[in-house]
């Protein structure tokens, strides 16, 4: 009898073939790599600095800045500090970025449903601004509203008149400004009460349809009683409110509220740039949903209207919600363009002025750049948490 | 007996049929479907009629300068006139010919993939695009080198600068990206946590912040004495802002490979590399082409940033010369040219992507 002399088992693979010693080498020199760039970095960082004179540190930011902003939401002048100057420029970044979102929307599904239309002509009006306007670059887009379109309104003196009350020129868009007289406490009452009571008559309808199937017009009621009850108080009261009319004096136009142009430019360009990608997201969520779908629903008797919002709308939202979000962070991020046209946004009022005059360059790139992450892990975390209610619940 | 005889069938009606057909069918199908088509056709004719009318036929396409332009018609003299400083920026005029050179090498690579030719000869071009062809570029363009007379960066310019972005962009942009998606699918969490850090990091800041970042700090990063070029600075910015995206679109795909690909992959005894070469990544890339061609056309139409940290491409040469006295009341025309060779090359590549998508379709999809 011959033994076999190969041993039953093999050994153990040499070191260096060994994929758990491989995996703990390749991430020991991960680490180090990583550590040494960084400290590479911070080292050069230091010794430039020390060498050009850099302070370093936070206290520019209670320093006068000593220059005027043109648009703020908050109050503030030349006397403010380098602090203030971000506090606005993050206002006005909000300002641009939420209304951007809000028209965007709106455009985008208009847009992209009427792609959809069975009117050839609709449709195809609408594929021919998505593709126009997902194709050009949006610096482009926004030079091109600001100097070609903006800059081409006349001036204040042969300004566009709306009925006397409004006015576009160069200069940007002046509407008339409400002053609320005492007694107008009433108006903000009514709507309150007005919005209280939709609520209740929504919980009320939904539980009396679940018990006894009938169903209860609560979208016409609340659309008496929402803009009802203020009407109300402000008749009740006298009219406790009276508007700050716009009129031309001098070379500008005195009172009112103003749009600067840098605003209107910047809101068109981000709304038509944005609602061009939001167009195919909500085209392609409605056609993910099989159209058996539809047509069941059709045959249990329900009419057209509530087809869309109970069976196709809730399940395309699924597929629309995530780049979606992708497309709200786009439209955030993208209001740093500002920069190009002077639109007072945090890029241009902190990294470029700000910087300029203080040149805390790591200091400042570091804020700025801090607010973009939480802004963008903001806007991430809410629509995480809406997807997750509209996700498909699989039991 | 009579017989029956069948008479002829009788043609539609001639709303059933035809244009008629067509038009009740597709416009005026309800009440408000005809509304809709009346306002839309009027806002159409009122607005494009003029339109045309201003960019076409009232329109001046030649001349010697801004006196033999119609205040009535777009004025493309001005287009005409400047054209050589839109495509070269800066670069000097007699030297010309070496970035024609190289749009004659792109186009040799790029043109042949759309023509039905032999798949092999196809594919040594398209090769030659993505290594020879940058070589050749940068020997050509720079110059230095056998005897071509150095051009500094600084006088690059125009389409040639947004195509030079663009492409070395794209080059570098992909495989870093195909590196970071493959590290975050990886199962070393430090591997993976590097790469996770890196991608949220580049996707959550503006593209802006980060061109400021490469301009403004990048010198203070580097040991004392090295100095980086100002478009190169825009490079690397631009190279890692991208190959984060880049990173995610892929990612898509490698999660796409149902587990069985892995597994089977790793029963015929593969090494990891191999697995991912010659297995997975084949797969997962096809899968992503739309989300890779997206990627792309955004960084194309981003390279026009660079104009706000000083670098002219081709909308800041077009911006600059707007500027010019000399052309006062070109805005609108300058800046729909910019748009008109934007919109070309996006719209080209979108419509390549939808064909290589065809192309490669195996029927394996479900």
């Amino acid at each position: 009898m011959t033994t076999d002399p190969r041993p039953l088992r093999p050994g153990r693979p040499k070191p260096w073939n060994d994929p758990r010693v491989r995996s703990v080498v390749f991430q020991i020199l991960a680490i180090a790599g990583v550590a040494w760039i960084g400290y590479s970095l911070f080292q050069n960082t230091v010794n430039n600095m020390e060498s050009r004179g850099i302070t370093t540190g936070f206290g520019f930011l209670n320093e006068t800045a000593g220059f005027g902003i043109i648009m703020s939401l908050i109050p503030y002048d030349e006397t403010m500090s380098y602090g203030r100057t971000f506090l606005v420029g993050l206002a006005n970044t909000l300002l641009v970025s939420g209304l951007g979102i809000l028209l965007a929307t709106i455009v985008g599904f208009i847009v992209g449903i009427a792609r959809l239309s069975s009117n050839w002509l609709v449709a195809k009006v609408a594929l021919g601004y998505i593709e126009i306007f997902r194709n050009i670059p949006l610096l482009l887009q926004i030079f091109f509203w600001y100097f070609a379109v903006l800059g081409a309104l006349p001036g204040p003196r042969q300004a566009v008149n709306v009925g006397d009350i409004a006015f576009m020129s160069n200069r940007g868009i002046v509407l008339p400004k409400p002053i609320f007289e005492p007694g107008a406490w009433v108006m903000g009452a009514g709507l309150l009460v007005a919005l209280a009571i939709t609520v209740v008559l929504a919980v009320w309808a939904r539980r009396r349809q679940a018990a006894t199937g009938r169903i209860f017009p609560v979208l016409p009621i609340s659309l008496v009683l929402i803009p009802g009850l203020p009407l109300l108080g402000y008749l009740l009261m006298g009219g406790p409110v009276s508007w700050d009319i716009p009129a031309l004096g001098g070379f500008n136009f005195r009172g009112g509220i103003t749009a600067i142009p840098e605003l209107g430019a910047l809101l068109l360009a981000l709304t038509l740039y944005t609602a061009s990608f939001i167009a195919e997201i909500v085209r392609s969520g409605i056609v993910s949903v099989s159209s058996g779908q539809t047509e069941a629903a059709l045959a249990l008797g329900l009419p057209a209207r509530r087809v869309l919002r109970l069976v196709v709308i809730p399940q395309a939202l699924r597929v629309i919600i995530p780049p979606l979000t992708s497309q709200y962070l786009n439209l955030t991020k993208n209001s740093s363009l500002a920069v190009a046209i002077g639109y007072p946004d945090l890029v241009n009022v902190f990294m470029g002025t700000t910087l300029n005059q203080t040149g805390q360059a790591v200091e400042i790139v570091a804020i700025t750049m801090a607010v973009y992450l939480t802004i963008s892990l903001a806007i991430s975390l809410l629509m995480n948490l809406y997807n997750r209610a509209v996700a498909l619940k699989e039991r | 007996m009579a017989t029956h005889q069948a008479s002829p069938d009788l043609p539609p009606p001639p709303t059933q049929r035809g244009l008629l057909r067509w038009l009740r069918e597709n416009l005026f199908s309800t009440w408000y479907n005809s509304l809709l088509t009346v306002a839309i056709g009027y806002w159409l004719i009122t607005t494009f009629v003029p339109l045309i009318n201003w960019a076409f036929i009232q329109a001046v396409f030649t001349g010697s300068g801004a006196d033999a332009c119609n205040p009535d018609g777009a004025c493309w003299v001005f287009v005409e006139q400047r054209l050589g400083f839109f495509i070269y920026g800066f670069y000097p005029a007699e030297m010309r010919w070496r970035p024609n050179v190289v749009f004659a090498l792109f186009a040799l690579s790029v043109v042949p993939q759309f023509l039905p030719l032999p798949a092999q000869v196809r594919k040594w071009l398209a090769i030659f695009g993505i290594t020879g062809l940058p070589v050749a570029a940068y020997v050509l363009i720079s110059g230095g080198y056998f005897g071509l007379e150095s051009v500094p960066t600084s006088r690059w310019g125009g389409l040639m600068l947004t195509l030079i972005l663009a492409y070395v962009g794209i080059l570098a942009a992909l495989p870093i990206g195909i590196l970071l998606a493959l590290g975050r699918r990886s199962e070393m969490p430090v591997i993976r946590g590097i790469c996770v850090v890196f991608i949220e990091f580049w996707r959550a800041v503006p593209l802006i912040t980060i061109l400021f970042m490469a301009s403004v700090m990048l010198p203070l990063f580097l040991p004392d004495g090295v100095t980086f070029d100002k478009l190169l600075r825009a490079l690397v910015g631009i190279t890692l802002f991208q190959s984060a995206y880049m990173a995610e679109v892929v990612r898509g795909g490698l999660q796409a490979i149902p587990r069985g690909q892995y597994e089977a992959a790793e029963a015929l005894g593969l090494g990891y590399w191999r697995r991912m070469r010659l297995i997975i990544l084949p797969q997962a890339l096809k899968i992503v082409i739309p989300g890779i061609a997206n990627t792309v056309i955004s960084l194309f139409k981003d390279t026009t940033l660079v104009l706000i940290i000083g670098l002219f491409d081709l909308l800041g040469a077009v911006k600059s010369t707007l500027s010019d006295p000399a052309w006062n009341n070109v805005m609108a025309e300058g800046y729909l040219f910019v748009a008109f060779c934007f919109w070309v090359f996006c719209f080209g590549m979108s419509r390549y992507s939808h064909r290589l998508e065809k192309q490669l379709e195996t029927g394996h999809g479900n």
